[in-house]
């Protein structure tokens, strides 16, 4: 049996576990028809075991009591614990996010077993090799995972999310928990939501446009805030540019700034590094803007313009500006 | 306030990874070696939280730590340049470590340092490093110790015996309320990791590390080999040269039906 822990959020199931979901179908496949079950830790819409039959789970164990209400990383680890001690699990795995990451982490410590974080592709079953992202996907390695459970994450874009051809069963079963004092010890004690300026507004963006070294410094931003402002965009920035001091971190896109999937986005003078793509390749189009035309950015685009930022950005916006009038 | 930070001396990646002729690790030779953002931020908080004791009863001190090569002193002392106290070094070649080797000589450190009368109230590590990416030191860490952990954090307020601890989850702004002696493990972004001063530099020479043996052989980390994925060929189709390319991006975003 292969177990999933699965986010959801207000919305249903988050992208990145229906991700984690459909690898588990490959990984359920690859092993002549294992079932899949996945654990909802917490309160979760109705419509979220149902999102999960269609993507070919068996059992939709939900662990929803007042424990669960604010996230604690120990009862989600002790959760998943006895999740796959009812199930039988020889697999568990999540999508790679730092919640993912982290309640893996807890588990394979407690279990006494490895963990392999942003798993992208699984090599045989027998012995249990996997691929994974290192240094944040500009290399991969292939790591065996000696005991069971095999305990990993699914990066992030690793696998389209698809339905399954024929859905699971999908039958909820609460699953009742034992917590200790230490997993009730830590939890979050309060949220405050984002607020629409910042990061909030740069994931949600219709339009993002990007700046990186090649904005010169901490005045080089004037013309690409002038085009998100004309395109009732956001502003994004490399890790460069925030690590300079030019720009906040919140504006920062990338593995470990904010990810985008905006209809547009425009870098410039970003180079692309694999780091930062990991936070724009959502993006339906992608206009690179860029002295280099080797540049990363500019050959996995969808459209590049050749050109220094400080050229081109302010002939767009007068561009922009005449078609108005 | 005694805090322990561990970090980790990685190669400092920004474009392509070579990687060494066995595939087992990464080739720094021409790029050199650094502590990551992760790593730089969980620095400057443990230097923070000890200036903010200092000359009260819990004298505040901040001891760095690193499990690696002879050469991770270059990335002990430059903790040490920027406010760190006191550096401790666990030499092991790198490539025959994995996450619950490290955690368990870092454990054994604290349990030494505890054993001498040094007792940290907090343990800082980064989320994840930056060249083996495992997300799980701190965690295995924190269960050697039993100890509460929290990961991905941004900002410590340190309280009486317990510190809030602010994060960004899936649904906003967290806050984790956490009892002392704690782990936590740092996510850039929440405070600016300093540059060190020269005088910072001077004394950063003189103060001693503490050199250690590993406690035990390493288990590994399971790694059969690296290899760097090559690059996809271009895809992109060029719209322009130049400020002349203005009008064919406008419509191209008027194709596109943004910003009308
Ligand atoms: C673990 C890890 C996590 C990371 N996370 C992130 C992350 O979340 N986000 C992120 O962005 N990076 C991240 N990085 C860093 C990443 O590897 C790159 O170093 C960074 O993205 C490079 O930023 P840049 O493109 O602005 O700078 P550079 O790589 O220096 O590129 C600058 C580009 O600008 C072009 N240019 C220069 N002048 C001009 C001009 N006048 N007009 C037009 N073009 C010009 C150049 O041709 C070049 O392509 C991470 C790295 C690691 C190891
Ligand atoms: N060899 C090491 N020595 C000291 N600290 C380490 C070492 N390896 C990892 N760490 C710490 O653990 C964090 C997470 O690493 P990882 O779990 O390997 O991704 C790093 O950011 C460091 O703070």
């Amino acid at each position: 049996m292969i177990l999933v822990y699965v986010e959801a959020g207000a919305e249903g199931v988050s992208e990145v576990s229906l991700e984690a979901v459909t690898f588990a179908r490959g990984l359920a496949a690859a092993g002549g028809g294992i079932p899949i079950d996945a654990l909802l830790v917490g309160r979760a819409p109705e419509s979220a075991a149902k999102e999960l039959a269609a993507y070919g789970v068996r059992t939709v164990l939900l662990a929803d009591d007042d424990d669960f209400d604010r996230f604690s990383g120990a009862a989600t680890a002790a959760a998943v614990i006895a999740a796959r001690e009812r199930a039988n699990a020889v697999v568990v795995l999540a999508g790679g996010t730092n919640r993912g990451n982290e309640v893996l982490a807890r588990v394979a410590a407690r279990l006494d077993v490895a963990m392999a974080a942003n798993v992208v592709a699984f090599e045989g079953l027998s012995p249990f090799v996997v691929t994974r992202q290192v240094v944040g996907g500009a290399a991969l390695e292939e790591m065996t995972l000696v005991r069971r459970p095999a305990v990993f994450s699914v990066a992030g874009h690793a696998v389209e999310p698809v339905a399954a051809e024929t859905g699971g069963a999908g039958t909820v079963q609460p699953l009742e928990v034992s917590l200790s004092d230490e997993d009730r010890a830590v939890r979050v004690v309060s949220v405050e939501p984002v607020s629409n300026e910042g990061a909030g507004n740069l994931k949600s963006a219709r339009v993002v446009v990007g700046a990186g070294r090649g904005a010169g410094g901490p005045e080089g931003f004037e013309e690409v805030l002038e085009l998100a402002a004309l395109l009732g965009g956001s502003l994004g920035v490399s890790r460069v540019v925030t690590s300079l001091g030019w720009r906040p971190h919140h504006e920062q896109v990338g593995q470990t700034g904010s990810r985008i999937a905006p209809e547009i986005y425009i870098p410039c003078g970003i180079s692309g590094a694999i780091q930062h793509w990991a936070g724009c390749a959502s993006s339906k189009v992608i206009l690179a803007v860029n002295t280099d035309p080797e540049a990363p950015m500019m050959t996995k685009a969808t459209y590049a313009v050749v050109g220094d930022m400080h050229e081109v950005v302010p002939a767009i916006n007068e561009e922009i500006r005449r078609r108005r009038s | 306030m005694n805090v322990l930070v561990c970090v980790k001396r990685v190669p400092d990646f920004s474009g392509e990874v070579l990687l060494r002729e066995d595939a087992q690790g990464a080739d720094a030779r021409f790029v050199g070696f650094t502590l990551s953002n992760h790593d730089s931020c969980a620095v400057e908080l443990a230097v923070q939280l000890a200036a903010a004791s200092e000359g009260t009863a819990s004298e505040g001190r901040a001891t760095v730590l690193t499990v690696g090569a002879a050469e991770a002193v270059e990335q002990l002392r430059s903790a040490l340049g920027v406010g760190c106290t006191a550096a401790v070094l666990v030499e092991a070649d790198p490539v025959l470590l994995g996450p619950a080797d490290v955690a368990h000589e870092i454990a054994e450190v604290i349990a030494d340092h505890a054993a001498a009368g040094t007792a940290y109230d907090l343990v800082l590590l980064g989320n994840d490093a930056a060249d083996s990416g495992d997300f799980q030191v701190g965690v295995r860490l924190a269960h050697e110790l039993v100890r509460p952990v929290v990961t991905g954090i941004k900002t410590i307020t340190v309280g009486d015996g317990t510190a809030l601890l602010r994060a960004d989850g899936p649904d906003g702004h967290e806050t984790y309320e956490v009892p002392l002696p704690a782990v936590v493990t740092v996510l850039e972004g929440g405070v600016e990791p300093r540059y060190p001063t020269i005088t910072g530099r001077m004394k950063a020479k003189k103060v001693p590390v503490e050199q250690r043996e590993l406690s035990r052989p390493p288990q590994g980390s399971g790694r059969v080999r690296l290899t760097v994925p090559p690059a996809a060929p271009s895809t992109a189709e060029i719209i322009g040269e130049g400020p002349e390319a203005a009008s064919a991006v406008v419509d191209l975003l008027q194709r596109l039906g943004v910003g009308r």
